[in-house]
C-alpha cells in the first residue's frame, strides 16, 4: 500500500513524546497494509525536532520550514500537510489526539475530502477493509469503524499505543518546500501554564483534585503530596471551572486522557466525564469522604476519609518510607 | 451580525449509556435527548453577541424530524429562527459539514458557532471540516471571543495543551466552544411559549444536492473492559503499605 505520514507534534522546537505513540500506531497500520512510515516536521528552525524524530524508527523525516510556520496555526499546518500528502501520494496520515491533532486534522480532512477517525485505540484488517476502534459516549462504548477512500486520516489516543523507542539509528532528513496559507488567521499570544512537574500525559503518577479541595490555596496540599511522588497534578472540571486550577489540568472526556501507573483522586466524585479520562490508569486510589461516591467503583484502593486529614498523613507516611 | 449556530441532540450526558447486547447500537430507551452541552454554550455565546451587536441568531441541525425538540430548546433560549435539514442520524462528519456549508452559504452567515465536540460520538471534527470546506478561518476550543472595533475580526482565546492561546481570525469564521466560554442560560417559561411560534424551516436533505455517501461507517459497538474496582482500605497506613507492597507503585 501507499506510504504513511506521521505529523510530529512539537512545542516551540521541543519534540513532544506523544508522537512516539503515533509512530507506533502508524507502524501497526504499516504491518497490516504494507507501506513505509515517514515523519513530517513543520516549523521554523526546528532541525532539532527533526533530529529526534529521525531516531524513532521512521524511514525518513520530511522537514518543512519557514518563518510563517514559527507559530503553530491550524490553517497553515493543515494546508502544508495537504501539500505534502498530494505531492508524495501518502495513503494515510497520523497525528496525536492532542489539542494539536484535534485542531488541524479535521481541517485536513475537509481540505482533502478524506475521512478521519478520531482518537483511535486500535487497528485491524477485515479482508481488504481497514477497521479501527475508537471510544465513544465518554468511553462507555468502543466503536468499530470502517473507513473508505484514500488518504485515510487518524488521530491517535496516546495511552492506547506503547511509545516507539527513541534514539535509534538516524533516518535521513529531507527538506520539503511548503507554502503557508494563513487564511485570515494570525497568532496573537500564548499564556503558558508554568510547571516544573512532569507533563500530565507523560507522568508515571498523577495526583488530581476536585471540588472537595474547596479552595485554590488548598492545592498546596496537592503539591506537597505530588512532590513526594514526583507526580503531575490534574483536576476535575469542577476545580478548573472554579478557577483553582488551569484549564490544561482538566482530566476527562473533554480534557486530557491519561493512564499513569498510579492515579490518586482527591475529593473527586467520579462523574462519567471524569472517569472517561482516567479509568485506564493502572492503579487508582480515591480519597473521598462520601462512601457512596462513584469514584470508588473504579478505585483499587478507596479510602473513605476527609482529605484534609488523610493527605497530610499520607505525606508523612511517604516521608517515613523515604527515610527508612 | 448574522450568526449561525449548529446544534446536535445527544443523550443526556449525566446518564451512563449501555451498548446493546448484539452490539448494533446504544440502548437509548428512557434516556432523554438534550442539546449537546457544547452546542448550548455556542447558542449562549451567539445570544450574548446579538445582545451587544444586534443581528440574528439562526440555529441549524442536520438529523431526523425528532430533533425539532432540541431545536425548540435553542429557540426558547432566545435564538430567532431555525433550519432543520431532515436526514438520517448516520451521516458522517464530512457529510454533516458539507450539508452545513450549504446552509451557511444560503444564510450568508458572518459567524458560525458550534460545539467543539458532541458528547456522544466524541469526534471533535465537524467545525474544523466545515471551516476547510468554506475556506474560512477556524478557532477551536474557544474560552473567550472578542471582536475588533469594526467587527471584521475577532480575537479568540483557545484552551490548548500547555495553557491558553489567542489567535486573530478574520470574519467570516468558524468558532468552536469549550467549557469555560460561558454558562448557558435556562430557557424561561415565556421563552418556551415564544419558541413554539418561531420559524422552523424543514429542508429535505435531497434538495441540497450534497454528496453524503458515507466514508466513515460505525459497524458495531462493544462495551469497554470493566475495571474490578471497589477495593477499600481502612486508613492511610494501610493505603501506603498496599501501594508499596501489593501494587508496587511506590
Ligand atoms: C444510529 C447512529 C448511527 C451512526 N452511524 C454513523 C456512521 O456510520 N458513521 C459516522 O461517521 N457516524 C455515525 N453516527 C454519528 C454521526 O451521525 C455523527 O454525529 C457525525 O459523524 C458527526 O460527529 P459528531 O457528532 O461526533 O460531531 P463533532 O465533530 O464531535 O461535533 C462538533 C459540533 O459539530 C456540530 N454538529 C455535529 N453534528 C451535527 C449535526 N448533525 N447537525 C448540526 N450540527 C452538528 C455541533 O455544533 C457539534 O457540537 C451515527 C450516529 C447514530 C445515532
Ligand atoms: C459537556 C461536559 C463535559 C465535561 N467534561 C469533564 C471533564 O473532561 N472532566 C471532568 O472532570 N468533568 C467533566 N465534566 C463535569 C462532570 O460532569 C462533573 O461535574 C465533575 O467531574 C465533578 O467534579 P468533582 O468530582 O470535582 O466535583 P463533585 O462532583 O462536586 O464532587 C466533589 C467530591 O468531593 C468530595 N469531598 C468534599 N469534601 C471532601 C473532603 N473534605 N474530603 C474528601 N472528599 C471530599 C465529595 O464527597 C464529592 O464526592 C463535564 C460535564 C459536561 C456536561
Amino acid at each position: 500500500m501507499a506510504d504513511i505520514l506521521v505529523v510530529v507534534e512539537h512545542h516551540e522546537g521541543v519534540f513532544k513524546k506523544n508522537t512516539l505513540s503515533v509512530v507506533s500506531a502508524a507502524k501497526a497500520l504499516a504491518g497490516l497494509t504494507g507501506g513505509e512510515v515517514d515523519a513530517l516536521v513543520l516549523g521554523d528552525g526546528v532541525g532539532a525536532v527533526a533530529d529526534v524524530a529521525a531516531g524513532t524508527g521512521v524511514r525518513k523525516v520530511l522537514l518543512g520550514e519557514g518563518a510563517a510556520f514559527s507559530k503553530y496555526l491550524a490553517v497553515t499546518t493543515a494546508g502544508a500537510v495537504a501539500q505534502v500528502v498530494k505531492a508524495k501520494g501518502y495513503g494515510a496520515v497520523f497525528a496525536p489526539a492532542s489539542t494539536f491533532g484535534k485542531d488541524f486534522m479535521p481541517r485536513l480532512s475537509g481540505l482533502l475530502d478524506a475521512p478521519l477517525a478520531s482518537d483511535i485505540v486500535g487497528l485491524e484488517k477485515a479482508g481488504e477493509a481497514l477497521r479501527v476502534k475508537r471510544p465513544m459516549y465518554a468511553g462507555n462504548a468502543i466503536g468499530t469503524v470502517e473507513l473508505a477512500g484514500s488518504p485515510l486520516l487518524f488521530t491517535v489516543r496516546q495511552t492506547a499505543f506503547d511509545p516507539a523507542a527513541m534514539g535509534g539509528a538516524k533516518a535521513p532528513v529531507e527538506k520539503v518546500s511548503v507554502t503557508a496559507e494563513a487564511v485570515g488567521t494570525a497568532f496573537v499570544s500564548r499564556q503558558e501554564t508554568k510547571s516544573e512537574r512532569p507533563e500530565l500525559t507523560e507522568a508515571r503518577v498523577i495526583v488530581s483534585a476536585g471540588r472537595g479541595i474547596k479552595a485554590q490555596e488548598n492545592f498546596k496540599l496537592v503539591e506537597e503530596l505530588s512532590d513526594q511522588l514526583n507526580a503531575a497534578i490534574g483536576a476535575s472540571r469542577a476545580a478548573v471551572d472554579a478557577g483553582w486550577a488551569p484549564n490544561d489540568w482538566q482530566v476527562g472526556q473533554t480534557g486530557k486522557i491519561v493512564a499513569p501507573e498510579l492515579y490518586i483522586a482527591l475529593g473527586i466524585s467520579g462523574a462519567i466525564q471524569h472517569l472517561a479520562g482516567m479509568k485506564d490508569s493502572k492503579v487508582i486510589v480515591a480519597i473521598n469522604k462520601d462512601e457512596e461516591a462513584p469514584i470508588f467503583q473504579v478505585a483499587d484502593y478507596g479510602l473513605v476519609a476527609d482529605l484534609f486529614k488523610a493527605v497530610p498523613e499520607m505525606i508523612a507516611e511517604l516521608k517515613k518510607l523515604k527515610s527508612a | 451580525m448574522k450568526i449561525l449556530v449548529a446544534i446536535k441532540p445527544v443523550p443526556n450526558p449525566d446518564e451512563k449509556v449501555k451498548v446493546k447486547g448484539d452490539g448494533s447500537g446504544i440502548v437509548l430507551d428512557n434516556i432523554k435527548m438534550v442539546v449537546n452541552p457544547f452546542c448550548e454554550i455556542a447558542v449562549e455565546e451567539a445570544l450574548r453577541i446579538r445582545e451587544k451587536l444586534s443581528g440574528e441568531v439562526v440555529v441549524v441541525t442536520v438529523g431526523p424530524k425528532e430533533s425539532e425538540q432540541q431545536v425548540r430548546t435553542a429557540l426558547a433560549m432566545g435564538a430567532d429562527r431555525a433550519v432543520l435539514v431532515e436526514a438520517g442520524r448516520d451521516l458522517d462528519s464530512l457529510a454533516v459539514a458539507k450539508v452545513l456549508a450549504k446552509v451557511v452559504a444560503d444564510e450568508q452567515a458572518e459567524l458560525v458557532l458550534m460545539g467543539k465536540q458532541s458528547v456522544d460520538d466524541d469526534n471533535n471534527q465537524v467545525g474544523q471540516i466545515l471551516a476547510a470546506v468554506l475556506g474560512w478561518p477556524q478557532a477551536t476550543f474557544a474560552s473567550k471571543i472578542e471582536f475588533a472595533a469594526d467587527n471584521k475580526k475577532a480575537n479568540v482565546t483557545r484552551e490548548v495543551d500547555g495553557g491558553l492561546e489567542t489567535i486573530e481570525v478574520a470574519l467570516p469564521a468558524v468558532v468552536t466552544t469549550d467549557l469555560r466560554l460561558n454558562e448557558p442560560r435556562y430557557a424561561s417559561l415565556p421563552g418556551i411559549m415564544k419558541a413554539k411560534k418561531k420559524e422552523l424551516k424543514v429542508v429535505p436533505l435531497a434538495s441540497l444536492g450534497v454528496d453524503t455517501a458515507p466514508r466513515v461507517k460505525v459497524l458495531s459497538y462493544a462495551a469497554p473492559k470493566q475495571r474490578a474496582g471497589g477495593g477499600r482500605v481502612a486508613d492511610v497506613a494501610e493505603l501506603v503499605s498496599k501501594l508499596k507492597n501489593e501494587a508496587k507503585v511506590l
